[in-house]
């Protein structure tokens, strides 16, 4: 008696109250055009995980969430006025997946107080918090992604690559050209000759950039492909019989989509990563159970495990323990963009954490603060196993080389500091 | 042989190669051009659309799936069958004729005697409108296309032509891939079919006097209409040859349609009238940009292709504005 009482006075109280507004989080998406191969699984991995949430435990501290979607096409300026007409929703936090929109959104996210997590891509040094108030790349940027990749080849060779001949093939666009000038540093630390071969967009010919590494044998190859670039890219390879497990990419040349047809041909090849592969993951027993069972998956159900689909799944999950972060620090269930960017400030994933979330060792433990937006920079390595057709980790998260990005991090910030008049904060 | 010599000649003979797949696209432009004098924006994305709808056919998915399961609550995506390369392709030429008659009956007969940028204006619509269809009907995820066609480098060609090295330890042997070997003996076939077709048969003869005036042919009996059908569909079944000879490098993804972009510059410089001239035009834009490629761009940081085609299509374009094959342009006063 005394519970259905206890019961009913809850609920009385809870309809007298004031109404909680859903947590909203847009997904700025790319369902459609030459990219939605890879937006489709990210998209559905990030909307399940939220619907997972409000299916099993009634959302966040109690809030529901709203997964706002909002079709890009992966066009910037479509992207920009997903943005605009979205905001005033309430919206917590901007994933652009894409990192032209990403520049167009750091200033006006900043002027309208709204955070925006830009995870593997985007402009790098925002990871300096001092220069970048409202936008977060944790756990990993570009420049980890290059020396990712070069701490994998030294691990390969003893510690030793003094000599060795590396190519970077890569888009030849701002973003294929981030890592050249940390992969340039890196060359002169430790004594690896850097060869640099662009490919147009879209990179659906590349004769003459496997014919030129065929003639060089480069050692390894590192790619920072998107697209079609990857597929025909790993195909080539396998045409000049290239060995594939000399071949590394970054994380966006490292999905199931870019593999796949290459065949036999691809096994081995190897990519970069900063989250778990695969679905052997309690969280994905409860995405099958209490979303796709149920008929709520964003998508048909088929994607689960798949790297896209995790990538989007932990971005979810960043995204809710930030904001349960935020709740806590604000002792209000009902947050605003303000404090969620406070709650991603002071976010802090740890290994028992993402246990109790269902996904050990899924991503590195990451520690964000006022400072560091980037977290711990630690990634690791996944390579293809073309006979199972999946992706396997085969490296533990390790950190990457600090002493070098953090000098081109704050070159970098300082440049956009002084450009755009922005004081340091943090202080 | 020194170097240059030995890796220049292995660069031109897979620009040749590489040009090859570039006429290939380029043929479908120039039948539309030729017999309807409509420039086809669309014709990258029939390529994209006949490759998808090919490995739909072949793997026995269900089109509209998504759009049939939001609908009616249903979990349907394949047949459950699979279909062999070869019936596929001969089912999915039907699909293409299809196509051509619906294109026909609904959008360019209703744009008889309009201004050409009308036509090319309407196919660009049209390109748009098919990439929408082809993503409705097939989905967008990347397709792995094997209809049996070998890839990779010949170890045979490599093996046999070592020794022009004369012992230089950095000569491997010519590498030539295999795929696209088969690309040029199956644009050899398809060349001299096409001319065949339209010397020797009564079909052929109808196309090329409805190309030359269609308002004299239609007087003499000619129907318009049926023979732009026919013209669309030889164009579909081009579009086909196309797709697989690309979608089985890269896999079929909308990317394929962008493959377009690379036939541009070889119409400027083949002419959009002749499909020797889309042979010729592919073949000198494939070995101009990857021999420019390899002897310039290691001096200006490489990516040269893309925009080096269209100099040299611009440069012929400038001495010659019907380019090499294109007809005579004669304006009588």
């Amino acid at each position: 008696m005394k519970i259905k009482l206890a019961t009913v006075a809850l609920g009385a109280l809870m309809a007298a109250g004031p109404a909680m507004a859903d947590l909203v989080f847009p997904s700025l998406s790319y369902r459609t055009g030459p990219y939605a191969a890879g937006g489709i699984p990210f998209a559905d991995g990030y909307a399940d995980y939220f619907t997972l949430l409000n299916e099993r435990d009634g959302g966040i501290g109690g809030a529901m969430t709203r997964v706002l979607e909002c079709e890009t096409g992966y066009n910037t300026e479509k992207g920009v006025e997903c943005y605009e007409s979205t905001k005033g929703e309430g919206a917590l936090v901007y994933q652009p997946l894409s990192t032209g929109i990403t520049y167009q959104l750091i200033p006006k996210t900043t002027a309208d107080n709204i955070p925006m997590h830009t995870m593997g891509y985007g402009r790098t040094s925002a990871k300096n918090g001092k220069v970048f108030s409202h936008t977060f790349n944790y756990p990993a940027n570009y420049w980890d992604g290059a020396s990712g990749a070069i701490n994998y080849l030294l691990d390969a060779n003893g510690g030793d690559i003094n000599g060795k001949k590396v190519a970077l093939v890569y888009h030849n666009s701002a973003y294929g050209k981030e890592p050249i000038r940390t992969l340039e540093e890196l060359s002169k630390k430790h004594g690896f000759d850097l060869k640099t071969l662009p490919v147009d967009h879209p990179g659906q010919e590349q004769k003459s950039q496997w014919l030129q590494i065929r003639r060089e044998r480069p050692d390894y190859v590192i790619m920072w492909g998107w697209g079609v670039m990857n597929q025909v890219a790993i195909q080539e390879a396998a045409n000049i019989r290239f060995p594939m497990e000399n071949f590394i990419g970054v994380w966006w040349s490292g999905a199931q989509h870019d593999v796949l047809p290459a065949g036999m041909a691809a096994d081995g090849y190897k990519a970069i990563t900063f989250h778990a592969v695969g679905d052997d993951f309690p969280v994905f027993d409860d995405i099958q159970k209490y979303v796709v069972d149920t008929g709520k998956a964003a998508g048909a159900g088929d994607q689960i495990g798949t790297v896209l689909y995790n990538r989007g799944v932990y971005a979810a999950m960043l995204a809710a323990e930030a904001a349960r972060t935020a709740q806590e620090i604000h002792g209000t269930a009902d947050i605003t963009p303000g404090m969620m960017r406070d709650g991603m400030e002071a976010l802090e994933i740890t290994q028992a954490r993402m246990v109790e979330l269902g996904m050990p060792n899924f991503g590195p433990e990451l520690k964000v603060s006022c400072e560091n937006h980037g977290g711990n920079a630690m990634v690791g390595v996944s390579q293809w196993d073309a006979a199972a057709k999946e992706w396997n980790l085969i490296s533990d998260f390790a950190p990457t080389d600090g002493d070098i990005i953090n000098a081109l991090i704050a070159e970098d910030s300082g440049a956009y500091a002084a450009e755009n008049g922005i004081e340091e904060r943090c202080n | 042989m020194p170097d240059a010599l030995l890796f220049g000649t292995e660069v031109f003979l897979n620009g040749l190669m590489a040009g090859v797949l570039y006429a290939l696209v380029a043929l479908g432009f120039v039948l539309i051009y030729k017999a309807s004098g409509i420039f086809n924006y669309a014709q990258g994305v029939m390529a994209l659309f006949a490759a998808m709808t090919l490995h739909g056919i072949m793997v026995g998915q269900v089109p509209f799936a998504h759009l049939i399961n939001a609908t009616f609550g249903t979990h349907i995506h394949h047949f459950g069958w699979e279909i062999p390369a070869l019936l596929a392709i001969v089912l999915t030429v039907i699909v293409m004729i299809l196509l051509a008659w619906l294109v026909q009956r609904y959008v360019f007969r209703h744009l008889v005697g309009q201004e050409p940028i009308i036509l090319f204006m309407a196919t660009i619509g049209l390109a748009y409108f098919l990439e929408g269809v082809a993503d409705l009907m097939w989905g967008s995820d990347i397709k792995t296309l094997d209809v049996g066609i070998p890839q990779g480098g010949s170890f045979w060609i490599e093996e046999n032509t070592q020794w022009m090295g004369m012992g230089n330890e950095n000569f491997y042997g010519f590498f030539l891939d295999k795929l696209d070997l088969v690309a040029t003996v199956i644009a050899a076939i398809l060349v001299v079919a096409l001319v065949l077709f339209s010397q020797y048969t009564k079909q052929g003869r109808a196309m090329r006097a409805v190309a030359d005036d269609h308002q004299a042919a239609l007087s003499v009996g000619i129907r318009l209409n049926s023979i732009w059908v026919l013209v669309w569909s030889v164009a579909g079944f081009v579009a086909l040859v196309a797709g697989i000879m690309w979608g089985s490098k890269s896999g079929v993804q909308f990317s394929l349609s962008l493959i377009a972009l690379k036939a541009l510059p070889v119409l400027m410089l083949g002419g959009f009238t002749s499909i020797p001239g889309a042979i010729v035009g592919g073949l000198i834009i494939g070995v101009g940009e990857k021999l420019f490629e390899f002897a310039v761009g290691p001096l200006v940081g490489g990516a040269t292709e893309n925009w080096f085609a269209y100099v040299l299509a611009l440069i012929f374009l400038v001495f010659r504005p019907q380019g090499l094959f294109g007809e005579k342009i004669i304006e009588r006063v």
